[in-house]
């Protein structure tokens, strides 16, 4: 395979070279910080080796922190973006099949769509108080918003003719919407709920600014007191792989539920 | 036994009125196959979005036995240009699909449906998804589906449209086929008129914006007709007519679009 083959526009490559860039290049990266922090380029305050990041995280395994943080953001994450997705699926899929609720609804969640969630804390804190319930909330307003447009235009964007030929069929809207738009919209809303899980994901600090003793993003708050610059960099590289692991459990979840996709 | 009665149809944009199809009647007898060709734009997808009952006409009724119709019937089966079928059924649901709001007993809707997919030619396929078919296999499923309730009419918008020239003759011959066992009223929408000619009884020329009738040509070629017959004398000469009067047509709506 010459390497003009190899870096032609949109052409396909061999499956193995494809997975083999994608090692290679974090592989790479690595073997740099490795190299520039064991010839002691960078004072370890700034910048610890890996073997001090990967010490970091054993220690936190052996006394039970990553755990107790681990499944406490979990159960955080989980908690506000089902209570988003719960929201967002009805009205997304209602503004995208009558204009009038999209004209009603669009404008003001368009709006709040732009607010920063960090800038919401303190209202809160005011309204939910200081326990779970706030930081649930901050990750739901992070998500909520986003997820009901997007599942709008994946309601929005299936073929008119599909909604036509239910309709020439003798169907009635109720029955046009649960047995053809429904699974027509199917696939893109799931990717919807992939991407969108994501986004929870990297609200997770924020949610976790104030007022919390645990989580994953807690730690890495508290790390930055005592310029523990590895369990900074830890705590950061773990919610990256939790994240690729939820990434990787939606894609095959969703390949399984939509084998009809599949040429 | 369609009528077709002075429909006439305005679009509003940006609140201007544009009409799109101005005083089209046309009688469609029972069997009969009919096309209607014309320029882009000339408002013939509209046209039979009207008849299927998909869109209000703003003028003129359109009957059926001299019945108007009121939106939708299974009395009339549509086949759109995409390929417009669910992607989550199998050939076998989909067409089965159709046949879901009828009385028959389930054993008789069984029967139908093997018996139109083996109309079409798609024995073999029926637990395939449309994601693993070819375009022309996907509208052999459109075409099994709109026609499994055994409608007494069959819409066709610009089905073959989008199919390679090859795969486009098959299904043309395919199609008469199907027209001539199963006994149906045809309206075909294309602008391909050696498709027209192929197929039609009559071919319906429309003249664009606003869409209006500009000429009905009968076609009295022997039925049935093989693919060579796109070569002889008799067909030419129905082509060079109607081709004559799409040229002067579409130069007439090009001075329009200069002028305006």
């Amino acid at each position: 395979m010459s390497r003009r083959r190899l870096l032609s526009l949109r052409r396909d490559i061999p499956a193995p070279i494809f997975a083999a860039a994608g090692v290679l290049v974090p592989l790479v990266l690595l073997g740099l910080w490795w190299g520039v922090t064991a010839l002691g380029l960078v004072r370890p305050l700034f910048l610890p080796g890996p073997g001090d990041v990967l010490a970091e995280g054993l220690r936190q395994a052996r006394e039970g922190i990553l755990w107790a943080d681990a499944s406490v953001s979990i159960y955080r994450i989980t908690v506000g973006w089902l209570a988003a997705t719960v929201l967002a699926l009805p009205i997304g899929i209602l503004m995208g099949n009558f204009r009038l609720i999209e004209g009603a609804l669009e404008p003001l969640i368009s709006t709040v769509r732009y607010m920063p969630v960090v800038a919401l804390i303190p209202l809160s804190i005011l309204w939910a108080g200081i326990g779970d319930g706030q930081k649930i909330l901050i990750l739901f307003l992070g998500t909520f918003f986003q997820q009901v447009l997007m599942v709008m235009d994946n309601v929005k964007t299936i073929d008119m003719n599909l909604i036509r030929a239910g309709q020439t069929l003798g169907f009635s809207n109720r029955e046009i919407l649960t047995r053809i738009i429904l699974p027509a919209a199917g696939p893109g809303i799931w990717d919807t709920l992939r991407i969108t899980i994501g986004w929870t994901w990297t609200y997770l600090v924020v949610a976790e600014l104030v007022a919390a003793n645990t989580g994953l993003g807690r730690r890495i708050m508290d790390a930055q007191r005592y310029l523990a610059t590895d369990t900074i960099l830890f705590g950061t590289l773990f919610i990256g792989f939790l994240g690729l692991l939820t990434d990787a459990a939606f894609k095959r979840t969703g390949r399984l539920l939509f084998r009809w996709t599949r040429r | 036994m369609l009528e077709i009665d002075a429909i006439s149809k305005t679009f509003t944009v940006d609140r201007k009125a544009v009409p799109v199809l101005d005083r089209v009647s046309l009688s469609v007898a029972e069997n009969e196959f009919l096309s209607i060709v014309g320029t882009s734009g000339c408002g013939k997808s509209t046209l039979l979005n009207i008849l299927a009952g998909l869109e209000d006409a703003s003028d003129g009724t359109v009957r059926i036995d001299g019945r108007p119709i009121r939106g939708p019937g299974r009395d009339r089966g549509v086949v759109f240009q995409g390929y417009s079928l669910f992607e989550w059924m199998t050939v076998e649901g989909n067409i089965r699909f159709a046949l879901e709001k009828s009385d028959l007993p389930a054993a008789e809707k069984s029967e139908r449906v093997a018996h139109f997919i083996a109309a079409v030619g798609l024995r073999g396929f029926e637990r395939a998804y449309p994601a693993q078919l070819s375009g022309g296999m996907r509208q052999r499923v459109a075409i099994a589906r709109a026609l499994v309730y055994r409608p007494r009419i069959l819409l066709m918008d610009e089905p073959f449209g989008a199919l390679d020239a090859q795969t486009r003759g098959m299904m043309q011959e395919l199609l008469l086929q199907v027209w001539e066992d199963h006994k149906v009223t045809v309206i075909f929408i294309t602008h391909d008129v050696d498709e027209a000619l192929f197929l039609s009884d009559r071919v319906v020329v429309l003249a664009a914006r606003p869409g209006r009738i500009r000429r009905e040509i009968d076609v009295p070629l022997p039925r049935p007709r093989a693919f060579d017959i796109v070569t002889e004398a008799p067909f030419m000469a129905l082509k060079r007519e109607i081709l004559t009067e799409i040229r002067a047509e579409t130069l007439r709506a090009m001075g329009q679009e200069a002028g305006a």
